[in-house]
This record gives structure tokens, sequence and C-alpha cells, in this order.
């Protein structure tokens, strides 16, 4: 068909494709434009996460989270009469894309704080890049330790793994249960992070762990390492992996007649009732999980958050896109101490002041209350949620920091 | 006309000069004054690349982008030792790139505790801290070329798809040999799924581009060796290459070696670019992107490995304004070249400055070429009338 192509006819058609990504260019430009209207008066915040590819369902969360937040603080005034001018990058998950979106914003943006980036890793290459900036920047949901040990600059709104472990051991604890079994995914630091310190916790507090079993990315059957947990007898299984692989663990223990308690862990979020419902509503009885927001709980500022988001975006909020919305917040209230000390943007000492800031300040979130102490990991408190018969989610208890 | 232009079949690595002129002798430059002249412009280049980072003109964002320009550079280069030159299918390359970055920034963050040089130095760039990434460098280099030898001497006895799948599944052991020694083993090498941290950042937009200058030089004098013409009588026809006393085994696991060691060299300066390494980084993916850099510049080019390095790692950024749609833009323009230049942008063809040279020297231009074939051109259809 295309034998008799002459290298003329090659020319215009390739001459008309780069037209028209040029045309699509300038549409793009326009469109990122369109939120600058508000004039030399504006502070530029940059949002990065991955918005395409494997993690994107997390970084679009977050993105919607932290836009919501700004768009509310501008509807009322913005920070000390100026309006906040997000700019958003996409970074894939990948560390290489994320550390040239970092350096894109901070050179060629000219932004004063990040909030970003959303998964661990490309979340560590960006706070190693970030230290010699001193660039505030506020992590959504990155939960590894490292993040925040580079430097003073970076902050996070949600807590680490390790320490939703040790949560789940004293709730496992508080509850009862003598021996616990654990099922985690090997090779995630995620998974690997919560189990050992559950596993950790829980023999501090005399709890015997019955079994420890892993599976491997991308397995779908569990039957064997079930069967080798249900032998042990335990009174708890704990599954400390993301919503798909726990809706199919839960959905084969029950079948296999395990019929007592399962613990999870924030990855839990979104297993039933989102987009898809990953497991059965009959099978997710006695399953608790601790996370930082869910849709079910009744405070006056997590209802309003829930309302907000509905009429936005047209669909429940997420553990993420509340954890987005208050990174953003815990970023504008360092934004507002350094524009209160009415310091000059984009200089040394107006992002000192902006660090500052946020780890002197306390922020209301809707995620419980956010402080720091002296390091980026914030104090804040945990939702216990369990399940309704139908399936729905529902606050269990409310565990303070 | 169009088609015989394509179909022309032009050796690899040309060895110097294009048609002879008839009559007069032609003039040539002596190799010494070749290999001058073109240093001369890599150091010039250099220097003025620096400056421009110095002054400001390029800013950080632009240089790190160049850095992984450069990088991505010498991983098309190396690759195409193997595919374009050796004309195997390696699948792998991602998993050297992996054991080169790996043995490179372990290399350097033990030693550099060792020593008590700082992360600081690294910026700033002390003598010791330089040798320490040159070292580096060439441990990472080592470390691939060791898995090179591994793979290669059992994976060479194979071909075409079998060769493809051997390496691909090779790669796949490396990452996951990453992802779990530290667990299995007990060491504390890896850093596993979390990610090996606190990589000093030592890349500087000099080492990246003189590494290129190096790598482009090694390979390219290599292929005009003895050596290269043996790689390429492999490719062109093995059985009549081993009838003619090459032995086979010896060279084709001597370009797959090289070619490994290179890209370990690109995997230590990627490391230091990017500050954290996660074996999901070295998957199948990545091996396909270098494979589809080299595919899209031509089998067999080093300017078209480096040309199509360059554009399809500043494309990604450049379109980065319009993110939804930058993705689609990359498969088109890798669509559009496929169905118009299945052999690639360039094909085979090389840049040669001194042959450029030469031609001027002999006033030996395209459009004067181009007058005369249109009088023969004319002097033959005058014929058949």
């Amino acid at each position: 068909m295309f034998e008799n192509v002459s290298r003329r006819n090659f020319l215009q058609v390739s001459a008309a494709g780069v037209a028209l990504l040029g045309l699509a260019g300038c549409n793009g430009s326009n469109y990122s434009a369109g939120g600058s209207e508000g004039g030399s008066g504006s502070i530029k915040v940059g949002i990065m996460g991955p918005h395409t590819g494997d993690n994107s369902s997390y970084g679009l969360a977050c993105l919607n989270g932290a836009q919501l937040y700004f768009k509310q603080l501008n509807e009322d005034g913005g920070v000390n009469g100026k309006q906040i001018e997000p700019v958003v990058y996409d970074e894939k998950g990948d560390a290489t894309e994320a550390v040239n979106a970092y350096n894109r914003l901070v050179q060629e943006d000219g932004v004063t704080g990040i909030v970003g980036d959303v998964t661990t890793g490309p979340t560590i290459a960006v706070a190693q890049a970030s230290v010699a900036d001193n660039m505030p920047c506020v992590t959504p949901s990155a939960t590894a330790a490292d993040v925040v040990t580079y430097g003073s600059n970076y902050f996070r709104a949600c807590v680490t793994d390790p320490e939703q472990g040790r949560v789940m051991a004293n709730f496992a604890s508080e509850q009862g249960y003598k021996n616990v079994a654990t099922l985690y995914l090997s090779g995630s630091d995620y998974s690997e992070g919560v189990n050992a310190a559950f596993c950790e916790e829980a023999e501090a507090l005399g709890i015997t762990i019955t079994s420890q079993q892993s599976y491997a990315e991308g397995d779908v059957d569990f039957k064997a390492q079930l069967t080798n947990i249900i032998a042990t007898n335990p009174d708890a299984i704990l599954v400390p992996n993301y919503y798909q692989d726990d809706g199919m663990i839960v959905n084969q223990a029950r079948t296999q007649g395990y019929d007592k308690v399962f613990l999870g862990v924030d990855g839990w979020s979104g297993i039933y009732g989102g987009s898809e419902n990953y497991a059965e509503a009959a099978n997710l009885h006695d399953c608790y999980y601790c996370c930082a927001f869910s849709s079910s709980n009744e405070s006056e500022t997590a209802t309003a958050f829930v309302e907000a988001y509905e009429a936005e975006y047209g669909e429940a909020p997420t553990n993420f896109c509340a954890l987005g919305y208050d990174a953003a917040m815990v970023l504008a209230n360092g934004l507002a101490a350094a524009e209160e000390a009415g310091l000059e943007p984009g200089s040394e000492d107006y992002k000192q002041a902006v660090i500052d800031g946020i780890a002197s300040g306390t922020v209301e979130g809707v995620t419980g209350s956010i402080s720091y102490e002296g390091t980026g990991d914030p104090i804040k408190s945990s939702l216990i949620i369990t399940f309704a018969e139908d399936g729905t989610e529902e606050t269990f208890e409310v565990l303070e920091a | 006309m169009e088609e015989e232009v394509m179909t022309e079949k032009r050796p690899i690595i040309s060895a110097g000069g294009g048609p002879r002129l008839e009559g007069a002798a032609r003039k040539t430059l002596p190799m010494p004054v070749r290999y001058a002249i073109n240093a001369v412009v890599v150091l010039v280049l250099l220097v003025l690349g620096e400056l421009m980072i110095d002054g400001g003109v390029v800013n950080r964002y632009q240089s790190t982008v160049l850095e992984q320009v450069g990088i991505y550079i010498i991983l098309a280069v190396s690759l195409n030792i193997a595919t374009g030159y050796l004309g195997q299918l390696p699948l792998g390359h991602a998993g050297f790139m992996s054991m080169g970055a790996y043995g490179c920034s372990i290399f350097i963050i033990r030693m550099s505790e060792a020593l008590g040089v700082g992360a600081r130095d690294f910026v700033t760039g002390t003598p010791l801290a330089l040798a320490l990434v040159l070292g580096g460098l060439v441990v990472g280099g080592i470390c691939a070329s060791i898995a090179g030898i591994i793979i290669g001497i059992p994976a060479l006895r194979l071909k075409g798809d079998y060769l493809a799948i051997i390496t691909l599944a090779f790669a796949e052991i490396i990452r996951v040999v990453m992802l779990n020694i530290d667990d299995v083993v007990g060491f504390d090498l890896t850093g596993g799924a979390a990610g090996l941290t606190g990589i000093p950042g030592y890349s500087s937009f000099l080492l990246v581009f003189g590494c290129v200058a190096v790598v482009c030089f090694l390979t390219h004098t290599m292929m005009k060796s003895r050596h290269g013409r043996a790689i390429l009588a492999i490719r062109d026809n093995e059985i009549a290459a081993e009838a003619t006393g090459v032995n086979t085994t010896y060279y084709k696991t001597l370009a797959f070696v090289v070619s490994a060691f290179f890209a370990g060299v690109a995997g230590g300066l990627y490391a230091g670019c990017v500050g954290v390494l996660q074996p999901a980084v070295f998957g199948f993916m990545k091996s396909i992107e270098i494979l589809v850099m080299v595919v899209l510049g031509g089998m067999g080019s080093m300017l078209g490995s480096a040309l199509s390095a360059t554009v399809l790692t500043i494309l990604p950024e450049a379109l980065r304004a319009f993110s939804e749609y930058r993705m689609i833009a990359y498969a088109i323009v890798l669509i559009l070249v496929m169905i118009f230049r299945p052999q690639g942008l360039l094909g085979s063809y090389d840049f040669s400055l001194s042959r450029i040279i030469e031609r001027v020297m002999n006033r030996d231009f395209p459009w004067a070429r181009r007058a005369e074939k249109g009088d023969e051109a004319a002097k033959e259809v005058g014929a058949d009338a």
C-alpha cells in the first residue's frame, strides 16, 4: 500500500503531523494558562504525581483533592489576598520523570511549594533533589521512612507504613486476639514494611504470630497459603496489601470456610463500593482496617469535604483524595505564615518561612488534625474502618494520636 | 529513482571517501589529522556546553534533561553494537544497565564512607571524588560485562527469537535478584523493593558527555579494526564468516560484552543523575525503550542511535505542557517512521566529519554529482529512443 510513497509525500505527511501536534500544543498551553488569571498577585504551587500509568489512580485522587482545596481557598480570597495558581505535572510513576518534573517546576515555573510526589520511589528521588533548593514539599501519600530524612523541607500528610502496622497490632491486642497470621506481598516495600512492624509490635504485646505467608506480584490464587494459615487456627489474619489482592484473598478464604477476622491497612481503601467491588459484601464481615479517611466518618470537616468533593467530581472521595486535600492544606498553611511575614516570594527566607510555618502549625484536616514535632512525620489520629452487611464502610473507632 | 536510493547498499563503517573521482588524484586527510579535528570539535562542544550551564543560559532543568539524553545515547549506541553490528536481537539491555547502576552506586557509597568523601565533594568535584566516580563507572561496567559473559556464552549459541527470549529472561532474573538478594542472603546491598537511596548526585554535563565521546570513539575504533570487521562478517553471513576462519563464538561474545560494559557505564551515570534506584525501573519496558531508539534511528548507525535517543528523550519532556497528548504523539511518531522508513531514520548511514571535509577539499558536492547523474540518465533515455 505504501510502496509508492515518495519522499515528498512522506515530508508532507510529517509536516502535517508536526503542525497538528503544534496546534494541540497551543491548545494545551492555552488550557493551562486559563488558571493564571489571578494576575501578578498569585502564588504558584506545583502539584505532581503519576496521572498516567500503573499508579494513576492514586496520583489522580491526590490531584483532585489538592485542586479542590486550592479552588476553595481561592474562592475564599486566597492566601493574604493572593490567588493560588496550581501547576500540574504528570511523572508516570517514574523516578527520572519525577526529577525532571521537579526541576521544571522549580526552574521554569518558579513555584513556591509543591504538593507531591505520590508514590515512594519517585518521592525519594524528588526529596533528594529538593534538599539543595530547600523547597517546601508536602507529600500526600509517600509512606517510606526515608522520604522526610534528607532535609527539613519535606513533610508528609499520611502516617508511615510501620506506624500503620503498629496501630493494627495495638488494635489486635485491644480486641483480645491471641493468635494472628499474616499474608503479605513479597517484594513490595509497603506490604513487607507493614508486616514487619506488625509482627514486632504484636509479639511485644504478647500476641503469637502463628504463620507468615507471602505471595508474589500478580498471583491470583492464594489457596495454598490460606490452607497453611487456616491450619494454624488464627483468631485474625493480617492482609497488608492493596485492595485488588485483598479482595481476592478475602473471597478465597471465606470459600475455604474461614469466618474469623481480617485486619488490613490503608491499601484496603476502595475494596468495596468504588469503581468496582473487589470482594463480595457477604464476605466482608469482621474485616477491620486502619486508614486516615473514610467517607463514612461523620465528623463535620469530613462530611463537608465529602459533599464538596461529590459536587465537584461526581464521585465519592477515597482516602487518597482526602490526603491530597490535606497535603494542600498543610502547604497553604505554611504559605500563609510566609505571606504574613511579608517576604518576597522565591527568596530563600520565604522558603524557610514556609517550612517553619508548616513545622510549627497545626491544621484541622479532613483526615484528622495534623501537626509536626520536629520531623516531617505528622502526629495525627487514625480511623478503624469496618463493613456493614451490605458492604458499605462504617467507622468502628477513632484512635487518637 | 526513490526506490533506487532506498535499496542502495551502503557500507556500515565506511573506509573513507565516496566514489572516487576519475582522473585527478583525490586529496585525502591523514588519519592523525582526522582524529585531531574530531577531538577538537568534541572539546569545543563540551567546553561550550559547560560555559552555557555555568553562565545560566541553560538552567538546571535543561541540563538534567541533557544528562539523561547523554545517558540514553550511550545506551542506544551500546545496544547498537549487539543489534546493528552483530545482528542479534537481545532484549535484556536494561538488565546490564541495572547491573552497572547498582555496581557503580554501591561501590561509590561504600568507598566514600570508607574514604570520608562527603556528598558535597561530588558536587564541587574534588580530585578524590572524581577518581571515585570514574572508578565507580568502571566497576559498574565490569559488573555489567561479567553479567554479559555469563549470559553471552550460552545465549549466543542461539539465534533470533530464541536469543531474544533468553536475554529477556536473564534481565528479569537480574531484576528479581536485585529485588530479593537482601532478604534471601542477608546482605545489605540493594535495599530491595524500597530501593537504593542516598546515592550522591555525581553526574554532570561534562562527565556524561565526556563518557558519550569516549564510548562513541571506542565503538568507532573497534568497528574499524580487525575485530569490528569480524563482527560485521558474522552479521552478514555467519556460516561464511566461520568458513573463512572467524572465531564466531569469540567475536559474538566480545561484541555482546562490550555492549554490556557500556550499558553498565550508562547505568552508573543514571544512578548519579536520579539519586535513587529501584529494581522496578529496570523492567522489560526499559529494554524495549532502548531497542526502540536503535530501531528508530537505524540499525547499524551510530549517528542514528544517538539522534533518536536525543529525540525520544527530549520529546516527552518538550510535550510535558500537554501531558495528556504526549504519549499519543510519541506513539504516532513511531508508527509514522515504521511505515515510511522501516529501516530507521538513517538506515545504516553513518556520519563522518572527515568525509565531509574531504568532499569540500575535492569540491565533490552532492549537487554536482546529481547533475552528473542527470546527464547520464538523459543519455540513456536518448540511447533507448
